[in-house]
């Protein structure tokens, strides 16, 4: 690291000698956030995305498979239809005036685009209130409301360009220095830990139970919070995400009661990550939201809690329209205005994925002319969803070396890979993690992009990665094909696997040799 | 159980901070470098809750706490309130065209329109409603959007748009344009940001400032925690930049021991609406060059000119026209947008920065942060594909779209001449013309009285006067302060987009107001 003399642009005798904005002078915190769903591994699979599309260079596959991150409509899934017919309309007002508009769209279509378009003042194309248009956050909250059968106001929701400017926010607020901590899952979505490091906080782990279903424990998290207080550290927050990403758990009614008691004996804020709430495939498990839940105990004052959620999952998909939300409740009035005010920074989020995060609490009901293609589009989504979920855990829990808890919700598996000692080496050798190396040579050799599990976390000595199910079903059929034959293959240029090696594995995974 | 597991994370972040290791911890490759905070004696309860509360005011980021946002500040809120009141409010605190009823222009919401819902393209009656021109776009752009407008796109926005910036720079300027050096962003406000992030580095980190300035730039500035050190423009000189003003600023912040990394121009200035020379900016580009600092660039109001003497000239342009050593050396960042100019797009969010002679790892490390926002949302993308590639002369849409455009762009002209006329006709206020962006700054001479009775009241001379005129007339302003002003005086800012039929009743609420506070206060 240079030092501030001769890094900063200006020396300390008054002379300006270097370069303003060299790689040196960038801002630690800056170089030091990681982003792995956008990391290395991607760069590489758009350097040779690009090389197919030109022709270039000889590749063993024709096309880059993208299972590094929940896009789905990237991989040929369709938009719901009376999302798009009402935002069309929303952003083309003009066409409601056309004699022609009721042989193109529904009239619930119409009538939906046509509150929307007088409510919302200035339409489109003028900055909304800072926290979203009022007419939207009404909407959201009202269905807020049905969700969880308690009330929900506009005032306490923060509408966003995606889910993912809410912690920003969040980091922003609460961390103030160093010490400043707050407990994340490992794994975990690295949203969480670039934020943390960007804004300057420490990220305190505690570790999800891959043994158990990667489940939740809440002895665990006291224990870790008394390590962080030991030493020296201030807790200010914990993250849940459920369901899981990137491992696809959904907490049961009783953990979450246990969550948010340890959050209000110990004086956390509950960051509540529910952006994959649409998203659960088995028939036992139900989502219950935070919010609910906090509710059913008396808490809902007593535990400050954000609940983010976003129109990029679900069985919608709208990744690039950038929608989302944030309910706050617990919060002081003084500590709301100061998010308004990091709000209003960047004046507001943008008015189509506020619609359309409007429009997915509040989707056509039963009798309204759009109802049935509505709810047939959703069904055949997570129906799908559902078969390619078990389709791909089943297939990786068949190759040697590879466990995987089911995905009961979310868009991912995040399988356990044992890898050889000699490939654990040969990663060392070039300065990478084992994981890493694992995904390197799954995209040279298949074109399947998958994230190594190092990007989210993992207990000492395991290697996971993160894939999504979000192939079609088709394609998703020859995903594991080539995954398989991949797998045998690196196996086998690696001297494949010992018993000790699984053993140590499994024992790693679980912390068998734990007292 | 994984305890065990956890606990050698813990501890092999500890271990690896007590041994002061640059690269710490990791949770495999997610390195955390930051330093670990010296216990201090404070009890922690002191710093994690209070009176009760986790959430206190007084425990939240001092950074944040300390930013100030004028343009959505108290004068905003108040205004805010009395339209849930029911009282009539003439938003002019804020440059937003269509919530004082201007229009989108029709080419690109049409194109918008396909975008989002493609199987419009595959109705026998869409030659009906849309004309060939906006269809074939569509379909261009649906076709570079990989999965359509609903899927994320390149964390930097899709490459055909980055292209067509690109071109849009080549054809604006006669300077190549590298498509790779153009990110995308939800409007220029989060580019603006996104760079500032990556210069700011601690509290000495210093960035230059014209005061008055956009509030964008004090507030992130601010955010981040950096120092702004602000160089005044002349307002007896049309708000002019003056080479002298900048050394001596620069001088008093590196007295002060700061590192003055970057320097901050509005051109067109907002809120100020000077149009800048080209003298003028070549005198910032060799400051620039000679004092190592990088440009910044805001010209998101560049299609806003309402004067022909200057008319608008970019930074990169002049840069390249230079020659060497400037040519390849002073690092600049140009920012732009949908939301001005005469599509005035705010809802959508569409805006980008170029950055030229910008180290490529700079680059790269500007390109890391973008993704952990995954993409720019894709609505303003097209938006700002329609805006730097407008439909060409023998198009079907040409007509049109040049019609609302010049319609659009005159009657601002006119606008702007009502609203510095009407300024200059009261006593008291004298206000620079409006030569180019969407505000006037006039500046408002308060008799004493009208001072005590601010300072009575605790409030600043022009927020006391802002929030009168409020009360009086349901205009809502900003007052000089939120943007700086040199000491002792008082400017207000409005913007000058009521439409041309409300204009008149503006000019004259406010010509109105002023007399009788003038007269309250005497």
């Amino acid at each position: 690291m240079t030092n501030e003399s001769n890094g900063n642009g200006v020396s300390t005798s008054g002379h300006a000698p270097t370069t303003p904005l060299s790689i040196d002078t960038v801002n630690k915190r800056v170089i030091n956030s990681e982003y792995a769903v956008r990391g290395e591994i991607v760069q590489l699979a758009q350097k040779l995305a690009r090389e197919l599309e030109e022709g270039k260079g000889s590749h063993p596959f024709d096309k880059v498979v993208w299972c590094n991150i929940g896009n789905p409509q990237i991989l040929g899934q369709k938009p719901i239809t009376y999302f798009r017919q009402v935002l069309a309309l929303c952003e083309c007002p003009q066409l409601l005036e056309h004699p022609g508009i009721r042989e193109l769209f529904p009239s619930d279509v119409i009538a939906r685009a046509q509150l929307l378009v007088k409510q919302i003042p200035g339409g489109l194309g003028a900055y909304s209130d800072s926290a979203g248009a009022l007419i939207i956050r009404q909407l959201v909250a009202d269905s807020i409301a049905r969700r969880d059968g308690y009330p929900a106001s506009p005032e306490n929701i923060y509408m966003l360009d995606g889910a993912s400017p809410g912690v920003h926010y969040m980091m922003d607020l609460l961390l103030r220095e160093t010490r400043d901590s707050m407990m994340v899952p490992i794994p975990q979505y690295p949203l969480y830990s670039a934020t943390l490091t960007l804004y300057g906080g420490t990220l305190m782990p505690y570790l999800l139970d891959e043994g158990a279903g990667w489940g939740l424990d809440v002895a665990h998290l006291k224990a870790q919070l008394a390590k962080a207080r030991d030493q020296g550290l201030c807790v200010r927050a914990m993250v849940v995400i459920n369901p899981g990403n990137p491992t696809g758990q959904c907490l049961s009614y009783q953990n979450m009661r246990d969550v948010l008691s340890f959050c209000h004996e110990e004086k956390l804020v509950l960051i509540a990550d529910e952006v994959y709430q649409a998203n659960i495939y088995v028939g036992n498990k139900e989502f219950f939201s935070f919010k609910k839940v906090v509710c059913d105990m008396g808490l809902l004052e007593e535990v400050p809690l954000v609940s983010l959620h976003s129109i990029s999952k679900g069985f919608i998909g709208e990744c690039g329209r950038r929608g989302g939300y944030m309910e706050v409740t617990g919060f002081p009035e003084a500590v709301k205005d100061q998010i308004l005010k990091l709000a209003s920074i960047n004046l507001c989020p943008n008015l189509s994925g506020q619609i359309c995060c409007a429009l997915m609490m509040n989707p056509p009901q039963a009798g309204e002319p759009s109802y049935e293609q509505y709810r047939a589009e959703k069904s055949a989504i997570l129906g799908s969803l559902k078969r390619r979920a078990e389709l791909l855990v089943g297939a990786l829990n068949r190759l040697e070396g590879v466990s995987c808890n089911a995905a009961e919700g979310a868009l991912y598996a995040f399988p356990r890979v044992t890898l050889p000692a000699a490939a654990v080496a040969a990663a060392k050798k070039l300065g990478k993690q084992p994981d890493w190396l694992y995904c390197r040579e799954l995209l040279a050799a298949t074109g399947i992009v998958v994230v190594p599990g190092s990007g989210f976390g993992q207990a000492d000595g395991t290697f996971h990665f993160r894939t999504t199910f979000l192939p079609s079903e088709e394609d998703i059929v020859l995903v594991v094909e080539a995954l398989a034959k991949f797998h045998a293959a690196f196996l086998a240029k690696y001297g494949g696997l010992t018993e000790a090696e699984v053993k140590a594995d499994l024992a790693a995974a679980t912390g068998a040799n734990s007292a | 159980m994984s305890r065990n597991a956890a606990n050698r994370l813990v501890s092999a972040l500890f271990r690896a901070n007590q041994q002061g290791l640059s690269a710490s911890w990791s949770v495999g490759g997610t390195r955390l470098k930051s330093a670990m905070p010296q216990p201090t004696d404070a009890k922690d309860d002191d710093l994690h809750h209070k009176d009760g509360k986790v959430l206190h005011p007084h425990l939240i980021n001092e950074n944040v706490l300390k930013t100030q946002y004028a343009v959505r500040g108290e004068l905003y809120l108040r205004a805010e309130q009395l339209r849930k009141e029911g009282k009539d409010i003439i938003f002019t605190n804020v440059g937003n065209p269509h919530a004082l009823g201007a229009k989108p222009m029709t080419f690109p919401r049409q194109v918008l329109a396909l975008c989002a819902a493609p199987f419009l393209l595959d109705h026998p009656r869409v030659s009906e409603m849309f004309p060939p021109d906006a269809i074939a776009r569509a379909k261009k752009i649906l076709a570079a959007f990989k999965g359509g407008v609903g899927a994320y796109t390149d964390s930097r926005g899709n490459p055909l748009v980055r292209e067509e910036v690109a071109k849009f720079i080549e054809q604006r300027d006669g300077v190549p344009s590298n498509p790779d050096h153009i990110f995308l962003t939800d409007g220029a406000s989060v580019s603006v940001r996104l760079c500032l992030n990556a210069m700011i580095r601690h509290e000495r980190d210093s960035i230059l400032v014209p005061i008055p300035q956009y509030p964008l730039y004090s507030a992130s500035i601010r955010l981040y925690g950096g120092s702004l050190v602000g160089y005044y423009l002349d307002e007896k000189a049309g708000w002019g930049l003056s080479a002298e003003e900048l050394r001596r600023s620069l001088k008093e912040a590196r007295d002060e021991g700061k590192l003055v990394r970057g320097l901050v121009f509005i051109n067109p200035g907002n809120p100020t609406g000077q149009c800048l020379s080209r003298d003028n900016l070549a005198e910032l580009i060799k400051f620039c060059y000679e004092e190592r600092i990088v440009l910044m660039a805001d010209e998101v109001y560049q299609e806003n000119v309402y004067q022909d003497e200057r008319p608008f000239v970019s930074a990169k342009k002049v840069l390249w026209e230079m020659g060497e050593p400037y040519r390849s050396q002073v690092e600049l960042l140009s920012f732009h947008t949908v939301s001005k100019g005469t599509a005035g797009e705010c809802g959508l969010r569409g805006g980008y920065v170029e950055m030229t002679n910008i180290h490529p790892g700079a680059i790269e490390e500007v390109y890391k942060c973008a993704s952990i926002n995954l993409s720019p949302n894709t609505m303003g993308q097209i938006a700002l594909s329609c805006l730097v590639n407008p439909p060409k002369k023998g198009d079907p849409s040409y007509e049109q779209f040049v019609a609302e455009k010049a319609a659009e762009l005159a009657s601002l002209r006119r606008r702007a001449h009502m609203v510095t006329d009407g300024f200059n006709a009261l006593q008291g206020v004298t206000c620079n013309f409006t030569e180019g962006a969407m505000y006037a700054f006039p500046q408002i001479r308060l008799p004493p009285k009208a001072l005590e009775a601010a300072k009575a009241a605790g409030k600043a001379g022009d927020v006391f006067y802002c929030l009168k005129l409020l009360e009086a007339t349901g205009i809502s302003t900003v007052p000089g302060s939120g943007f700086g002003q040199e000491e002792d005086t008082f400017h207000l800012r409005t913007t000058i987009l009521p439409r041309e039929e409300v204009m008149t009743h503006f000019v004259e609420a406010f010509d109105k107001f002023h007399k009788d506070f003038m007269k309250q206060y005497s």
